[in-house]
C-alpha cells in the first residue's frame, strides 16, 4: 500500500454566526496517499473550500488532527508552521483575486523564494524565477507585466508558478480551473498533471464540476454538508457509487450518446442549514432510503473494503 | 491523474500569445485619466508654481522678509511694488513667497505625521480587528469629537508657539480621520484571496500589511493627503492668525493676514494678497484632490 503523505482525522472547522454555529467542516476524515491526486467534490456551500484551507491552517481548525507524513500539523507553533508551509502550498480558485494587483509577475513568483529566503543573491533569484516561468509555460517576456494585462489562464499559471516556487511536497487545489473557459480549462489541467508526473506532487483537487474531478482524481472523496460520505477511488466509485447522494450526484452527469438515457435520480428539497445541524444522517430529509435510524444516529465512515469508505447505515444493501 | 490527452503538454502555443506593446504601471494610467481633468490641472499648475516659489524664493522676492522701510509704508500695488508694501514698509510680494515655503512645509510635514500615524494606528486596527479595533478606534472618536482647531489650539498652548509645534498639532488633530480611512480599505482588502495567498507562502503579518494591502489602499489615503494639505495650511494660518503660530516676523500668510486686518479700511491690499494667496492655494489643492479621487478610483466616474 502506498505512504499515507496526509492524513486528516475528525476535522471540525465551526464559524460563529449571530444565528448560531455554522458547522462548515463537521468531523471530515480522509487521507491522500503519496503523489496521487485525491478529488473533495460536493456542491457549493458543503465545506470543501474551508476543509481546504483548514488542512494548510489557513483557518484554524476547531477540533481534529491534521498528519503530514504522520506529524500532527495542528500542534505546531507559528515559527514551525511558517517552516511548514513551504511544503504544502495553494492554488486559489480565483485568478483575478488571489495575485495583488500592485506587483509584477516576477514579483509575485519571486515573493515566496524572498520570505523564505532560500536565495542569498539576487541573480540566483531571478533565474529560479525564469525558471519556473518557464515550467508553467510563462513566457520570458512577461516579467514584467502587471496581473491585470494578462487573461485567466496565464494568471492561473502565475498562481502555479508562485505555489511551486518553493518546491512543495502538496499542493492542495481549490477549483483552479472554475473561473476559466473549458479551452483554458484543458491547458491548466494537463500543466497540473505534468507537473505532479514530473515533481511528484500530491494533490487535494477541490472542485464541484464532476468531470473534472472524473479527469484528474486518482480517489474522490464527497462531501456533503460538512462531512464526507464517500471515499474511493475514482472508477469504482463512478461504476457502483454506494452512498444515496453519490448516487443521486453521479445520475446528474449527461451521457454523451444518443439514444441513451440514464434513469435520474431527482434529490427533493434543499440542503439544509449549516448552521446548529441536528443529530443524525444530514442527509436524512433528502434521501429516498431513509428509515429512523438515519434521524436518530449519525452514520460515520465505514470500511467497504478495497479502500472504499461510506458514511450511510445501509451502505452496500442499496 | 488519469487519462491524458498527449497532444497538449499544457504549454501554450506561442502565437496566441498578446500582450499590449506599452508596458503601463498603474500609476502611470492613474497620470493618463488625471491628465484628461482640467480641473485638476489647473490645480496641479497652482501647486507647482507655489512649490516652484517656495524653492527659487530667494531669487523671485525682489525685497527680504524683513527689509522694514519706514518711508514707504502703505505703499499701494505699484509697478515697483507688486502688491504694495504694509505697515512696517515691507514689501508684500516678497514676504507672501517667502511665505509659501512655511505654508508648505506646515501643510506637507502635518499631513505627514497625521498619515503616518493615523494610518498605522487604522491599519493595525482594520487587520486584527476586535479588542485593539476597538481601543484604538474610540481613542479616534474622542479626538475627532473635540473640533481639530480647537485641538490644535491646546495643543500649541501647551507646547508653545513654534513651527514645529504647529506641525505637531496640526497633525494630531487630523490624525482620525486618516486612521478611519485606512482601517475602511484594510477591512475590504484583507479578505481578499492574495492576502490569503501571501499567508500560503508564510509571510508575516507586518509584510501582508505594508507590501500587500497598503498599496492597495493607497488610493483613498492619497485623496485625503491632498485634500490634508490644504486643511493643514488653512489650520496652520488660523493658528498665526490668532498669534498662536509662527512668530513674526516670519512672514506666515495667516499672521500677514491678521496684521493687516487692522488697517484694512485705509489700506485694503495688506490684508487682501495673503489672504487671496490662502484662497488660491486651497483651492489648487481641492481641485487637485478632486481630480485625484476620480483618477484613482475610474469606478466612481461615468
Amino acid at each position: 500500500m502506498a505512504k499515507k503523505l496526509i492524513e486528516v482525522k475528525n476535522l471540525k472547522k465551526y464559524f460563529e454566526t449571530k444565528r448560531g454555529l455554522l458547522h462548515a467542516v463537521d468531523g471530515v476524515n480522509f487521507y491522500i496517499n503519496e503523489g496521487e491526486t485525491l478529488g473533495l467534490v460536493g456542491e457549493s456551500g458543503c465545506g470543501k473550500s474551508t476543509t481546504g484551507r483548514v488542512v494548510l491552517r489557513l483557518l484554524e481548525a476547531t477540533d481534529g488532527e491534521i498528519f503530514f507524513e504522520g506529524k500532527n500539523i495542528l500542534d505546531y507553533s507559528k515559527q514551525q508552521m511558517r517552516e511548514m508551509r513551504r511544503q504544502m502550498q495553494i492554488v486559489f480558485q480565483d485568478p483575478f483575486a488571489s495575485l495583488n494587483p500592485r506587483m509584477s509577475v516576477a514579483q509575485i513568483i519571486a515573493e515566496p523564494l524572498e520570505i523564505n529566503k532560500v536565495y542569498s543573491s539576487k541573480a540566483e533569484m531571478n533565474k529560479k524565477v525564469k525558471e519556473l516561468m518557464d515550467t508553467v509555460g510563462l513566457a520570458e517576456r512577461l516579467v514584467n507585466v502587471y496581473p491585470h494585462e494578462l487573461d485567466g489562464g496565464r494568471r492561473q499559471r502565475i498562481g502555479i508558478a508562485r505555489a511551486l516556487a518553493l518546491n512543495p511536497k502538496f499542493i492542495v487545489q481549490d477549483e483552479p480551473v472554475s473561473a476559466l473557459d473549458v479551452s483554458i480549462q484543458a491547458q491548466i489541467l494537463n500543466l497540473m498533471d505534468r507537473l505532479q508526473k514530473e515533481l511528484g506532487l500530491t494533490y487535494l483537487f477541490i472542485s464541484h464540476d464532476l468531470s473534472v474531478v472524473k479527469h484528474v482524481s486518482d480517489r474522490i472523496a464527497v462531501m456533503y454538508l460538512g462531512k464526507v460520505v464517500e471515499l474511493s477511488d475514482y472508477k469504482s466509485m463512478f461504476k457502483s457509487p454506494l452512498h444515496p447522494y453519490t448516487q443521486a450526484l453521479l445520475s446528474a452527469i449527461p451521457v454523451p450518446e444518443i439514444g441513451v438515457k440514464r434513469e435520474r435520480i431527482i434529490l427533493e428539497g434543499d440542503v439544509p442549514s449549516p448552521i446548529n445541524p441536528p443529530e443524525g444522517c444530514r442527509f436524512y430529509g433528502r434521501c429516498r432510503h431513509r428509515q429512523d435510524i438515519c434521524k436518530q444516529q449519525t452514520p460515520q465512515l465505514k470500511d467497504m473494503g478495497n479502500e472504499r469508505y461510506v458514511a450511510c447505515h445501509f451502505a452496500g444493501n442499496l | 491523474m488519469a487519462n491524458v490527452n498527449p497532444a497538449m503538454d499544457g504549454k501554450i502555443p506561442q502565437a496566441d500569445v498578446k500582450i499590449a506593446k506599452k508596458k503601463r504601471s498603474q500609476w502611470f494610467e492613474v497620470w493618463l485619466r488625471l491628465k484628461k481633468s482640467k480641473a485638476a490641472m489647473v490645480g496641479l499648475a497652482i501647486i507647482v508654481i507655489l512649490i516652484f516659489s517656495a524653492i527659487f524664493a530667494d531669487f523671485i522676492a525682489p525685497e527680504g522678509i524683513d527689509d522694514q522701510d519706514l518711508d514707504r509704508r502703505f505703499v499701494s500695488p505699484s509697478a515697483e511694488h507688486f502688491m504694495g508694501t504694509d505697515h512696517l514698509g515691507r514689501d508684500i510680494f516678497s514676504r507672501i513667497v517667502y511665505g509659501s515655503r512655511i505654508s508648505l512645509q506646515v501643510g506637507f510635514i502635518a499631513v505627514g505625521i497625521a498619515a503616518l500615524a493615523g494610518g498605522s494606528l487604522g491599519a493595525i486596527a482594520g487587520y486584527y480587528g476586535g479588542k485593539l479595533d476597538n481601543g484604538i478606534m474610540r481613542a479616534m472618536d474622542i479626538l475627532l469629537a473635540i473640533p481639530s482647531i480647537l485641538l490644535a489650539i491646546s495643543i500649541v498652548a501647551a507646547l508653545g508657539p513654534s513651527l514645529a509645534n504647529v506641525m505637531i498639532a496640526v497633525g494630531i488633530s487630523s490624525m482620525p480621520s486618516y486612521a478611519r480611512i485606512v482601517r475602511a480599505s484594510v477591512l475590504t482588502i484583507k479578505d481578499q484571496e492574495f492576502v490569503e495567498a501571501a499567508k500560503a507562502i508564510g509571510a508575516n503579518d507586518l509584510r501582508i500589511i505594508i507590501k500587500h494591502i497598503l498599496p492597495n489602499a493607497m488610493a483613498p489615503i492619497i485623496v485625503q493627503a491632498t485634500l490634508g494639505v490644504a486643511g493643514a495650511i488653512l489650520s496652520a494660518a488660523g493658528l498665526s492668525f490668532i498669534g498662536l503660530g509662527i512668530q513674526p516676523p516670519n512672514p506666515e500668510w495667516g499672521s500677514m493676514l491678521a496684521s493687516g486686518r487692522h488697517y484694512i479700511r485705509d489700506y485694503w491690499h495688506i490684508a487682501t494678497f495673503p489672504g487671496l494667496t490662502i484662497m488660491i492655494t486651497i483651492f489648487g489643492l481641492n481641485l487637485l484632490g478632486d481630480g485625484l479621487r476620480d483618477a484613482l478610483d475610474p469606478r466612481l466616474k461615468n
